[in-house]
């Protein structure tokens, strides 16, 4: 198949970007959304040009690094999916595909397609831990926990902190990775001895980075690869409240 | 790490938008009710009404909440709305195409609407008795609102006017009811789609509601 490519280019932070047609022939269907830029990237290494810079590790839907903008979906038009996942069989023969960085003012950009997402990892050292004893291991099983929890907890650990959440929403919130975040902490035993400090100081990170508030609008969901719902949100919410009104200070 | 009382985080501020929202939900839905005894035929029951709510000491204390209640949900909604501009400076070329709660990217536009409206209606019916606005010749005192609206609604366009301002207001609604649940921490997967549903329902109510009375003086007065 054959494809039009219209892809954003910008050197760096400081420089403005615009965008940069591309016509690619003799695409098969079978390469994925990064396969097919690789191809167009050899292309460009041999005509002499600078290829387009874009963000990729697993390959396989784990790390989240690979998050682009695609024709006005975060990861592209399939829901549950990540880009490295994304295949050239979900677009037309002749299609023009548009293809943006993820545009938020918390992740600024590097390089073309790649931006800085280390607002994400601040936001973890705020509060995204937990307190463990050092010395030898202890049995694993220590420590009972209800099923459904555990279920419940691990709904939430599945967030690959990929930001779509972020681009995706109309204010740049980044409540539903840090809800994934706080519930999933929050619900299991291990975590619940900083609950009420983590919430608030997670919050409080997020806030300061420059992300926006959240209007409910739900698009986040919509569009996580991993499915995170918005009931974590809530939850998040709630911790939040409970830890306001009733937690001692002690930051 | 010290935080200074003054500065609230975004969800803090949410928060009180919420609560100060859900007054505002109640005080709809109470102000509905006593409107719609203007339906009954003649000015009685209506004007029974009135007179227990202008002069009842409780409902006096609630009016100031009232008012506290309106500018801090106005001045809350305009500050969450000028933050959430800030947070993505440059704007994506293609629109997005996510599934969203769709009144939701509207609500300072609907919420400034029914501002505007909140000032005609306050100019045109509470300021009059206040004393701050003249009681027009044709009511026999400042609290004769059913006289008021009589002639009010006999006007097309004000009677338009009216209709639009609670279309738009059912639009601020039906995402506004669902969204306070879930702001407050109150959605799981047991009542979360029934108050989706309630907040359609509640939506439709009040802006349907409203505009009879409008429609009926107009055409069956
Ligand atoms: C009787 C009138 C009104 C009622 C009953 C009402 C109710 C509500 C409720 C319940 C919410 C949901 C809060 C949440 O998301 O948790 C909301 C949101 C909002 N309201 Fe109102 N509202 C009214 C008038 C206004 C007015 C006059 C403005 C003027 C600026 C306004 C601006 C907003 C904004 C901007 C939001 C959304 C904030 C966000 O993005 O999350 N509202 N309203
Ligand atoms: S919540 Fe979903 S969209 Fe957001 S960072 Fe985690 S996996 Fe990505
Ligand atoms: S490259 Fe790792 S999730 Fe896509």
């Amino acid at each position: 198949m054959d494809i039009k490519l219209k892809i954003w280019r910008q050197k760096n932070a400081s420089t403005k970007g615009r965008f940069e047609d591309y016509d690619l022939k003799d695409v098969s269907p079978e390469m994925s959304f990064l396969e097919m830029l690789d191809y167009l990237n050899k292309q460009l290494i041999e005509g002499g040009k600078e290829p387009v810079t874009f963000e990729h590790d697993c390959r396989e839907g784990i790390c989240g690094t690979c998050g682009l903008y695609i024709n006005g979906r975060p990861h592209g038009p399939l829901t549950h999916t990540t880009t490295c996942e994304l295949h050239m069989r979900e677009f037309k023969d002749g299609e023009t595909i548009i293809v943006e960085p993820w545009r938020s003012k918390a992740f600024p950009i590097i390089k073309d397609l790649a931006v800085d997402r280390s607002a994400f990892d601040k936001i973890m050292h705020a509060g995204g831990f937990i307190n463990v004893d050092t010395g030898s291991s202890k049995e694993a099983n220590a420590i009972p926990i209800n099923k459904k929890i555990a279920d419940r907890a691990f709904d939430a650990a599945v967030c690959i902190g990929c930001g779509a959440c972020v681009a995706a929403c109309k204010n740049s919130s980044a409540m539903l990775f840090v809800a994934a975040k706080v519930s999933q902490y929050a619900m299991l035993p291990q975590g619940k001895v900083e609950a009420a400090d983590r919430v608030q100081r997670m919050v409080e990170k997020m806030d300061e980075l420059g992300f926006g508030y959240c209007s409910n609008t739900y698009a986040c969901e919509f569009d996580c690869p991993k499915g995170i719902s918005v009931e974590f949100i809530a939850q998040m919410n709630r911790e939040f409240i409970s830890a306001k009104m009733c937690s001692h200070k002690n930051h | 790490m010290k935080q200074s009382t003054l500065k609230l985080s975004s969800l803090s501020h949410k928060f009180i938008l919420a609560l100060a929202g859900l007054f505002l939900m109640l005080f709809l839905s109470t102000h509905l009710l006593t409107n719609l005894l203007m339906l009954t035929g003649d000015s009685s029951a209506f004007d029974q009404a009135v007179e227990f709510l202008s002069t009842n000491p409780i409902i006096k204390v609630v009016e100031y909440v009232l008012f506290a209640a309106f500018i801090i949900h106005i001045i809350f909604g305009v500050i969450v709305w000028l933050n959430n501009n800030k947070a993505r400076p440059v704007k994506y070329y293609v629109a997005s195409g996510s599934e969203t709660s769709y009144f939701s990217k509207f609500m300072i536009h609907t919420g400034l609407i029914i501002f505007v409206f909140l000032v005609i209606h306050l100019v045109n019916f509470y300021f009059v008795k206040l004393g701050l606005v003249a009681v027009p010749e044709y009511a026999s005192d400042s609290h004769d609102f059913y006289a008021m609206a009589v002639v009010l609604f006999k006007e097309p366009l004000y009677s338009l006017i009216y209709v639009v301002c609670f279309i738009f207001l059912g639009f601020h609604l039906k995402h506004a009811f669902q969204s306070a649940f879930q702001t407050l921490g109150l959605n799981h997967d047991k009542y979360f789609p029934a108050i989706k549903v309630i907040s359609t329902i509640y939506a439709l109510v009040i802006s349907i509601g409203f505009s009879i009375i409008p429609v009926y003086f107009y055409f069956f007065h």
